[in-house]
């Protein structure tokens, strides 16, 4: 395609990423080394005839027209990044040289609420991914076994939880654990314990985000590897089964080769979507227990204040978590790039 | 011997499949059925056989079901105006998305200049990013142009920012169209854009359904930048039932929050019944050329 046509082809798609993308980062990270302005002060004198006072208040005209002159704030460098809110340098250094050992420090830097959320982030991501990789997997080894007749119906119930919006799967669940819900009533009978609460205890909470986590993500799995299984190759089943290859070996030494591609597709989209998680913590009110990094941010721009600088510099920080998370993939893309050229 | 044993084997499978199928569709039949009783039976605290029954329910109303949850939120709450908001933002998400979507995905994949990779790797990295993060980019512009809180700015927002992804799908759908099918249209005189129109859309028709279908999903259930982006009364339902809810737990009205859940989860089951093979089309897609 011509270099001309090339461009007016794109250029709607390109000026939208542009003005509503691109654009937006810089000013995020302009945002995250600016502060807001203090407001500036003034002190007059107010004498009367019981004598003479100093007051000081705020001269109005003097910060709007600081405001005005430098609407993105007082630049601060990166003070906002050190600060206790995001990475806590100060505290960090405190922490490391007082803590023991490795694990008291982190837990006692996982009361700072970056981090708190940069662990919940992490723990999410890595527990929910391979966990829909495997459950994924095994539902599409048995659909695959099962009468054709079934499938389609199997299929159409399997969808329902990755495409319900996840705010509103996340409520649905939390109304069903709730102590006086289903769920939660089944729990305290199995435990035997009437005042047990799930939504009382921060390991629980957790494990609550996982459970609902996994359970959103698995359709995406299933559904993917069980395209994939449709275009195993049948010659190379019939010779293991020749060769004495029982189920298990098939799978391992056939299936699994097959699917690879497949795999690492299918990690690097939920290594991205799990990054991400947020819905769940609102729908579940967990945010005393557990905190994300796109939680904070929401955090921080809702409410009355808000409190664009932080936000912004939390924003630009879980960039650089993405980017940090997706690199082995650009490198290959790269790679494969240069080998079709 | 090994006739029982496969069978015992596919005994084992299909268990787990209905498992499967129960832990997937269970919660929302669950939460469809009680919605439709009173509070005291939806949570029951003496007994959860009460939320099948409807005991309090039918002392009540003197009927096992009641329509009093949708009364309130579709009625007295208003809901309908945030379902009309949601129906005016997804359609202009959809139809802007798929315009400009289509000529962009078009051009990357008839193109092999350096910069096609480029622009793609690009919307990659974006389509990594969580939305949230461009937000505090967007609220001080638009706070100052006025343009903060309407459903315009929020429906070119959700464009923009899912057009990686779409770029993403219709590229590998336009991937599987020969090119040789444009060069025959431009041979008989076509310019460039009369063998996309004429010529190749017609083709990539139901690559471009399911694309929208996929930019519907990602409108309709957003809730993090609709939530900051749109002002009270703009509200779509997902950012409203959010709003609902940290008021009904004070209040009691729990039911008005269920029905209306379950009113926002309708429209998905409806598109999953009829579209439920271009969605696992659409679900491969990205994979089986990725």
């Amino acid at each position: 395609m011509k270099h001309r046509t090339f461009f007016w082809f794109i250029l709607p798609t390109f000026l939208a990423m542009l003005i509503f993308i691109f654009l937006p980062i810089i000013s995020v990270i302009l945002q995250s080394v600016h502060t807001s302005h203090e407001n500036v002060l003034i002190t007059v004198e107010n004498c009367d005839p019981f004598g003479c006072k100093k007051v000081t208040s705020i001269d109005q005209n003097a910060t709007k027209n600081l405001n005005q002159s430098k609407p993105l704030g007082k630049f601060v460098g990166l003070d906002i990044y050190f600060d206790r809110g995001h990475l806590a340098i100060e505290k960090f250094k405190l922490l490391w040289n007082n803590s023991e050992n490795i694990f008291s420090f982190i837990e006692s830097l996982s009361n700072l609420p970056f981090y708190k959320a940069v662990f919940f982030t992490l723990t999410f991501t890595f527990t929910v991914t391979p966990i829909m990789l495997l459950l994924g997997l095994l539902i599409a080894l048995g659909v695959n076994s099962i009468s054709k007749k079934l499938r389609g119906i199997v299929i159409f119930f399997s969808l329902l939880p990755m495409i319900v919006t996840p705010l509103i799967g996340s409520i649905i669940l939390f109304w069903m654990i709730d102590s006086r819900g289903i769920i939660g009533n089944l729990i305290q009978w199995l435990l035997n314990d009437p005042n047990l609460s799930l939504k009382a205890s921060t390991s629980l909470t957790w494990i609550m985000l996982i459970v609902y986590g996994v359970w959103h993500a698995i359709p995406f799995s299933f559904i993917v590897f069980y395209a994939g299984l449709q275009t195993v190759p049948r010659d190379q089943l019939e010779s293991a089964k020749i060769d004495g290859a029982n189920k298990f070996e098939e799978i391992i030494y056939i299936i699994i080769p097959h699917l690879m591609p497949l795999i690492t597709f299918v990690t690097l989209m939920q290594l991205m979507d799990n990054f991400r998680v947020f819905e769940p913590i609102v729908g579940f009110s967990a945010e005393a227990h557990a905190t994300s990094l796109s939680w904070i941010i929401f955090n921080d721009l809702g409410g009355e204040t808000r409190q664009l600088s932080a936000a912004a510099t939390s924003s630009i920080l879980t960039i650089i978590g993405v980017i940090i998370l997706l690199s082995p993939v650009l490198l290959r893309t790269w790679k494969d790039f240069k080998l079709k050229k | 011997m090994k006739k029982t044993s496969s069978n015992r084997f596919s005994i084992l499978i299909y268990s787990f499949i209905i498992i499967w199928v129960f832990l997937a569709s269970f919660p929302f039949f669950w939460t469809f059925w009680g919605s439709f009783k009173v509070e005291l039976d939806f949570f029951s605290i003496s007994n959860w056989y009460n939320a099948v029954t409807g005991k309090n329910t039918f002392d009540t109303y003197n009927s096992q079901f009641t329509g009093a949850g949708y009364e309130g939120i579709w009625v007295q709450e208003e809901f309908w105006r945030s379902f009309v908001n949601s129906a005016i933002v997804c359609f202009f998400v959809v139809l802007t998305s798929l315009t400009i979507g289509t000529l962009g995905a078009y051009a990357l994949s008839r193109s092999n200049y350096k910069y096609t990779f480029w622009l793609l790797i690009t919307a990659l990295i974006f389509r990594a990013m969580p939305p949230i993060t461009l937000v505090a980019g967007y609220l001080p512009p638009f706070f100052e142009w006025n343009i903060w809180g309407i459903l315009p700015t929020t429906i070119i927002v959700l464009v923009s920012i899912n057009q990686p992804f779409t770029l993403w799908m219709l590229h590998s759908f336009f991937q599987n169209i020969p090119k040789e099918l444009d060069e025959s249209a431009k041979v008989d005189g076509c310019s460039q854009f009369q063998a996309f129109r004429h010529v190749i859309i017609p083709v990539m028709w139901p690559g471009v359904i399911t694309t929208g279908l996929f930019s519907f999903l990602l409108a309709y259930n957003d809730f993090a930048v609709t939530s900051m982006l749109l002002s009270d009364e703009n509200r779509t339902m997902i950012p409203k039932i959010a709003a609902f809810l940290g008021t009904t737990y004070t209040e009691g009205n729990i039911m008005f929050a269920v029905a209306a859940v379950v009113s926002a989860t309708v429209p998905l089951f409806i598109l999953v019944m009829f579209f439920q093979k271009k969605i696992v089309s659409g679900l491969t897609q990205g994979a089986v050329k990725g």
